[in-house]
């Protein structure tokens, strides 16, 4: 596609952006280190105070980075629906794809115990949440997909999206009014949503999930780009429809479902990010957008992470929350201020 | 078969329809290369199903379309994307790209896996916008353009794609008559000069006759083809609607009321 602009310089923005948002992120805390004390730790000295050596190491930099992977892959994520779809209000929580998820994972967390009668969730693993949560979002993408191939009209498969929430949560409450309230503790702090307490390997399988979704996006840069004039022109481009489709959607449940496992349910990411993006980087161009995409998203998940961190207290809010305080406010600004969300 | 070489475009024998449902039988006509062929026909006779049957999205009935001597079956999607190129009713299903980036759309099928334009593909869409005059908003998005204005550069992203065959479906509808002839003198144009075969469907009558090589009439029946003045002599045109409502008049090639 033609790029009628260079947009290096907002690009560099952007990376800079990102890097002082990383460093705000893990120099705040509930404990208050010096921001002098904080750069030599993270040069390898050790400072007087040996635990915020571990804090900062252990804690808060696992951490940046899985807002860095959850945001980044979210946003992606909802850029491909909606340019799959061909509707500007895809994402992976307006389409029931998070729903799905949430799912699986209560599936998991309460319905085996339920059946088996036994807490299976230590026996079980954080693994066998990862995969869950990702084969219910799966199922609803497929589900919602041939739906889409039936029903051309988008608001019909935005309620059908809506429907498809309702319906899991439906399920999710009959679950959890069946289940021991341990379980269900453990499933509700799984929905509020958090991008703390990964492991290393948690982390290193979530890298891995993002990484094979962004590849496999990048490999659909040229079908994503025909997709924007339709089905039947990007047909006539020479794109071949069917494996086009199946590798997008592969991409969006990986990114989707994987984060939602780990991270748990966060909203409005996915859906408001790419308009966000265009504000600046207005071309429809997916080589372009793809990056900045995920750097935004990468952008909005560390200063809600930070947000959700309070300062210098011990609590922490539930970052789902957060995403929907300050996402929910830009989609409705957005749509006033254009009058037509316009992808 | 040395007849046959020079046709762009051959049916023979073509039945086009859904399933077990037949829209039209028998239609036979050739192409060859440089012409303008206009498909007129009542609402419902079939125009859009041929197109689209000849552009690849559904499958024949029965016959052959055969282009440049090889069956339409045997091109796989990226050898047809070089030599079909289609404007379709339906709208770009984004509006926010610019002119010049849906008219850059047209070279995919020339251009790497991540798409990027070479020296050659920059021109081709240089030589499209100069071609539709649409060089003044190539930076406009296309929710901002007119209809005839969004038209134009549906067929410019067409040219773009450098085919030896273009099929258009509807390309005057809700267009005043200004720009109908616009388009359709830009299509000839088009034709002519770069030997591209067009075929398009539309309900135009009395500019397809003064403007047209070559018209193909989906009667349902036979389906008449060939030159105009040819197709006005034998008084086709007379029956394409019943006369008691709409008579044709044949020296000045045009459609009057009866009151």
């Amino acid at each position: 596609m033609y790029v009628s602009k260079t947009y290096r310089i907002s690009f560099m923005f952007l990376v800079l952006a990102l890097l002082c948002s990383w460093f705000l992120n893990i120099s705040s805390g509930s404990v208050s280190i010096p921001f002098t004390e904080m750069l030599s730790i993270l040069f390898g000295e050790t400072p007087e105070i040996t635990s915020w050596k571990y804090i900062i190491w252990d804690y808060r930099i696992p951490k940046a980075f899985t807002s860095i992977l959850v945001g980044g892959g979210l946003s992606l994520s909802g850029l491909l629906m909606q340019t799959l779809f061909r509707n500007p209000l895809a994402g992976p929580f307006v389409l029931g794809i998070s729903s799905g998820a949430s799912l699986g994972a209560a599936l998991l967390l309460m319905g085996v115990s339920l059946l088996a009668g036994y807490s299976s969730f230590t026996f079980l693993g954080d693994v066998s949440l990862a995969i869950a949560a990702s084969i219910g979002s799966f199922l609803v993408l497929l589900i919602v997909m041939i739906v889409a191939q039936r029903v051309k009209d988008t608001m019909a498969l935005l309620i059908i999206g809506l429907m498809f929430g309702s319906i899991t949560s439906a399920l999710v409450s009959v679950l959890a009014y069946f289940s021991s309230a341990e379980d269900l503790q453990r499933f509700i702090f799984w929905s509020f949503g958090s991008v703390g307490n990964l492991s290393t390997n948690q982390l290193l399988l979530l890298g891995s999930i993002v990484t094979v979704g962004v590849l496999l996006s990048i490999i659909s840069i040229k079908s994503l780009n025909a997709f924007l004039l339709g089905e039947n022109y990007a047909q006539s481009l020479g794109v071949s429809l069917k494996k086009s489709r199946l590798m997008i959607i592969i991409a969006t449940g990986l990114l989707a479902g994987g984060i939602t496992a780990f991270a748990g349910p966060i909203a409005f990411v996915g859906l408001a990010v790419p308009h966000l993006t265009r504000q600046i980087f207005d071309t429809m161009e997916h080589k372009v957008l793809i990056p900045t995409v995920m750097l935004y998203g990468a952008i909005l998940m560390l200063l809600c992470d930070t947000l959700a961190q309070l300062p210098n207290s011990a609590s922490v809010l539930p970052i789902n929350a957060i995403t929907s305080l300050v996402g929910a406010p830009v989609v409705i600004w957005l749509l006033v201020r254009k009058r037509k969300m316009m992808f | 078969m040395a007849k046959n070489k020079k046709n762009v475009l051959s049916i023979a024998n073509l039945s086009i329809g859904y399933g077990s449902k037949t829209v039209a039988n028998n239609i036979n006509f050739d192409l060859e290369a440089g012409m303008l062929c206009g498909v007129v026909g009542i609402n419902g006779i079939g125009k859009s199903t041929l197109l689209r049957t000849l552009g690849g999205f559904q499958p024949k009935l029965y016959g052959d379309i055969l282009l440049h001597g090889e069956p339409l079956e045997k091109y796989t999607s990226t050898t047809l994307s070089k030599e079909l190129s289609v404007v379709l009713t339906e709208q770009p299903a984004s509006k926010n790209l610019t002119v010049q980036e849906l008219i850059a759309l047209g070279r995919q099928p020339y251009t790497n896996w991540l798409g990027t334009l070479t020296k050659e593909d920059k021109q081709q869409i240089q030589a499209s916008l100069d071609a539709f005059l649409l060089n003044e908003l190539r930076n406009n998005k296309c929710h901002e353009l007119s209809d005839g204005q969004l038209q134009r550069v549906l067929v410019a992203r067409a040219m773009a794609q450098d085919t030896s065959l273009i099929l258009l479906d509807e390309p005057t509808t809700h267009l005043d008559l200004y720009h109908k002839v616009q388009i359709l003198k830009m299509l000839r144009e088009l034709a002519h000069d770069k030997q591209k075969t067009i075929l398009f469907t539309t309900h135009e009558i009395e500019l397809a006759i003064q403007l047209c090589d070559r018209i193909l009439i989906l009667d349902g029946k036979d389906h008449p083809f060939g030159d105009p003045c040819q197709l006005i002599e034998q008084n086709h045109f007379d029956r394409l609607f019943p006369s008691e409502m709409v008579q044709f008049d044949g020296k000045t090639g045009s459609f009057k009321v009866n009151k």
